[in-house]
């Protein structure tokens, strides 16, 4: 039986709690801002062909970056891995055989094991862009973009 | 008749249900087109050796009245049985026959029922109308949305109802009372019932998909005995189950990747519908294949003309390509609804064609092939919108359905010789209970419900198109729907997009209802299916097929799913091959 996803309260990640939050509770001012996307802004166009990536999002490729969406249906309570998407899933990919993830999905790499917010729930990530074919070795799971060493918390 | 079969039903039940017996594909009752190929496999539990089993059609040794050659495999992927193979067999001779399986003191035995086709070929071609998920209601509505109704009476009939024979359809698979688009459509193609998300194979113990017992399917058989043409259009994706059913064999529809492979090896003719992802190599961003195969360029090396958007297919006709492969979006094709009103994701493919035209440019081409064609034409998103509860855009796209069978009814009137089935893969729970009138006092959908005598009847005007300029009406239909998750309910139509009743809920496999349709005049209802059910689920109602043309009369009374594959086998005189 997988444990309770974190509750509500919780509105940052395990990381965020120990620095980020910290220093925006105390005031500070973060470094360097990352750039913001959104779903629409990481493509150019979205085809029968392929995906064609935005001129901003492809500059951007191995920067920081933050970007709102959705979690998609977790497959664990604590992960360091989730799928971000652009509306709420109606479907659960994970726990049905039949069904199928849009293509302009992105997978989040979590810096660190960190509890999971219910699927469904708007979260702003923040994270290393990684763009290219990537097939995740313990899951399978091939994805063509990435954020890695990411952060999330809710909107 | 029915007195008697259903004694042979009890009496096969009883012989066959004891545990751990064998178990023998095809099943019990299988109704088996003479010269059709399929696996025949035999399951021993308890792993025996190969000299201890004997397999046996009426006394007979298996191997001897099939032909081929017996594989047997100890310990099948590492479960506790033996498998006994015989791949790609067929029956030579019409009958009933009795298979049997020993092994020690434990027999099992089977009845097949091994059918001809004593009338030779009656049809040139068959066009097979699947409305996925289409029910009754759903014809009631197209009717009362596109045809008008007044003082009782319809403004005209739906093409689908002007035909003349008609017959109630039972759709369930082996496994279960509900069936899903894939064992169902299977039924159809093949003859032979199978289970929830199997496709052209009986499910049996193996663990890999592609290794179940096979069974050939309707495309297979009048490329190989008629070489006729094949025709395969939805708006769906090509790999969903109901198109995948016409060339597939897997246990699991989920098996895209394959499934395009299989439509590859198959070639067939002419193949339309969404889907693209599985057909790009895994390098190109969108795709959703796991090796770097191009499945579009392989087909342009056989011959096909790729078609991405109505104008590229209008021009491979045009061009008089016979061999056509029209991809029109990464997913489904959007629905008759989001074409004419320009939502879904008609600002990404403004350019995707609709079901009416592709059947007619379709027939136009298939029917160049002196020897015939075979033809299945799936209106694929009645079922999606009603699994989520959108019912206008169900209806939209039962009225396409419609318009796509004239079509082919106008090209069977010119030499009668072309057999139309029109019949839906399973049923909805779902009903028209009356109507929705705004100007009644309250503010809830239970508060605007006319029922008997307030049902007034909406007035839905069908434009120079024959679609409804509007859903969107004071009065209009009360189409319910008997399953739902947890859902926030207005009694309005959702004109901008698809309506998405529930979203995955904080517990991994549960579903809540959708916040965005929780706004003021809206209730918020308890869904009544499993927890993890996002969306509305099938009926195991039976289901209404109408049907015309030569061969068209073995349709009426009731009948089971498996009656769809023989008639079209009969039709085409498959078995005198
Ligand atoms: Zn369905």
């Amino acid at each position: 039986m997988a444990a309770r996803p974190a509750s509500s309260a919780i509105s940052c990640t395990r990381r965020e709690l120990l620095a980020a939050c910290a220093i925006l509770a105390s005031g500070s001012a973060l470094a360097a801002e990352p750039e913001v996307f959104t779903f629409d802004t990481l493509y150019k166009s979205i085809g029968v062909m392929g995906i064609v990536y935005s001129d901003r999002l492809v500059a951007a490729k191995g920067n920081e970056i933050s970007l709102t969406g959705y979690m998609a249906p977790p497959l664990k309570a604590e992960s360091t891995f989730f799928v971000l998407t652009r509306e709420p899933m109606a479907i659960c990919p994970f726990c049905q055989s039949d069904a199928d993830w849009p293509i302009d999905i992105i997978v989040v790499y979590l810096a660190a094991m960190s509890p999971l917010v219910g699927a469904g729930t708007k979260v702003r990530v923040t994270g290393r862009i990684e763009i290219g074919s990537w097939t995740d070795p313990e899951t399978g799971f091939v994805s063509q973009l990435r954020l890695r060493d990411a952060d999330y918390r809710r909107v | 008749m029915l007195r008697i079969s259903l004694a042979a039903f009890l009496a096969t039940t009883a012989l066959v249900l004891p545990a751990a017996a064998q178990t023998i594909y095809p099943l019990n009752r299988a109704e088996i087109l003479a010269g059709a190929k399929f696996d025949f496999k035999v399951e021993f539990p308890g792993s025996p050796a190969e000299a201890d089993v004997k397999v046996t059609i009426d006394g007979e040794d298996a191997a001897k009245v099939l032909g081929g050659k017996v594989t047997f495999v100890q310990k099948e992927d590492g479960q506790d049985y033996s498998a006994y193979y015989l791949r790609d067999v067929a029956m030579a001779k019409a009958g009933n026959v009795v298979v049997e399986a020993k092994a020690g003191d434990k027999t099992s035995s089977v009845t097949w029922d091994v059918f001809d086709t004593p009338k030779g070929r009656l049809a040139k071609n068959v066009i097979l109308f699947i409305g996925d998920g289409m029910s009754v209601t759903d014809r009631t509505a197209a009717r009362i949305l596109s045809k008008g109704l007044v003082e009782g009476r319809y403004g005209g009939e739906l093409e689908i109802d002007d035909m003349p024979y008609m017959a109630l359809v039972s759709t369930s698979g082996t496994d279960s009372v509900v069936t899903d688009s894939a064992n169902s459509m299977s039924a159809y193609t093949t003859g032979h019932k199978s289970c929830v998300n199997a496709l052209g194979v009986y499910c049996a113990k193996n663990k890999k998909n592609l290794e179940h017992p096979k069974v050939e399917t309707i495309a297979e058989l009048v490329k190989r005995k008629l070489g006729l043409a094949v025709g395969i259009v939805t708006n769906s994706e090509i790999e969903d189950a109901t198109p995948a059913g016409v060339v597939s064999h897997t246990r699991k529809r989920s098996d895209f990747n394959d499934i395009v492979k299989m439509y590859y090896n198959i070639e067939a003719d002419i193949m339309m519908g969404g889907g693209s992802p599985n057909f790009l190599p895994k390098a190109t961003p969108g795709s959703k294949r796991t090796d770097e195969e191009n499945f579009f360029e392989k087909f342009k090396a056989k011959g096909y003309a790729v078609a991405t958007t109505a104008t590229e297919m209008r021009a491979a006709f045009a061009e008089g390509k016979t061999k056509v492969l029209g991809i029109y979006n990464t997913g489904n094709v959007d629905g008759a609804y989001d074409l004419k009103f320009k939502k879904g994701t008609t600002d990404k493919f403004p350019d995707q064609p609709g079901l009416v035209e592709e059947t007619k440019l379709t027939i136009d081409a298939l029917s160049k092939n002196p020897n015939g064609f075979f033809l299945m034409v799936e209106s694929a998103r009645i079922d999606k919108y009603k699994h989520s509860l959108d019912w206008e855009r169900g209806v939209y796209d039962t009225i396409l359905l419609d318009y796509a069978v004239k079509v082919a009814k106008e090209f069977a009137a010119k030499n009668n010789d072309t057999l139309i089935i029109v019949v839906p893969d399973h049923a909805h729970m779902v009903g028209i209970i009356g109507s929705y009138v705004d100007s009644r006092p309250g503010n809830t959908p239970r508060d605007k419900l006319g029922v008997y005598a307030d049902s007034t009847v909406p007035q839905y005007k069908p434009d120079a198109d024959g679609y409804p300029e509007s859903v969107d009406l004071p009065v209009r239909l009360a189409y319910a729907f008997g399953t739902y998750p947890d859902h926030c309910f207005d009694a309005k139509p959702h004109l901008d997009g698809e309506f998405v009743p529930a979203v995955a809920g904080a517990e991994k496999g549960t579903f809540v209802a959708n916040d965005k349709y929780c706004t003021p005049g809206s209730v918020k209802i308890t869904g009544n299916l499993p927890l993890d059910a996002n969306s509305g689920v099938h009926a195991a109602d039976d289901v209404v097929l109408t049907a015309m043309g030569p061969g068209a009369d073995v349709f009426h009374g009731h009948i089971d799913n498996t009656r769809v594959f023989r008639a079209m086998a009969t039709a085409f005189g498959l078995a005198k091959l």
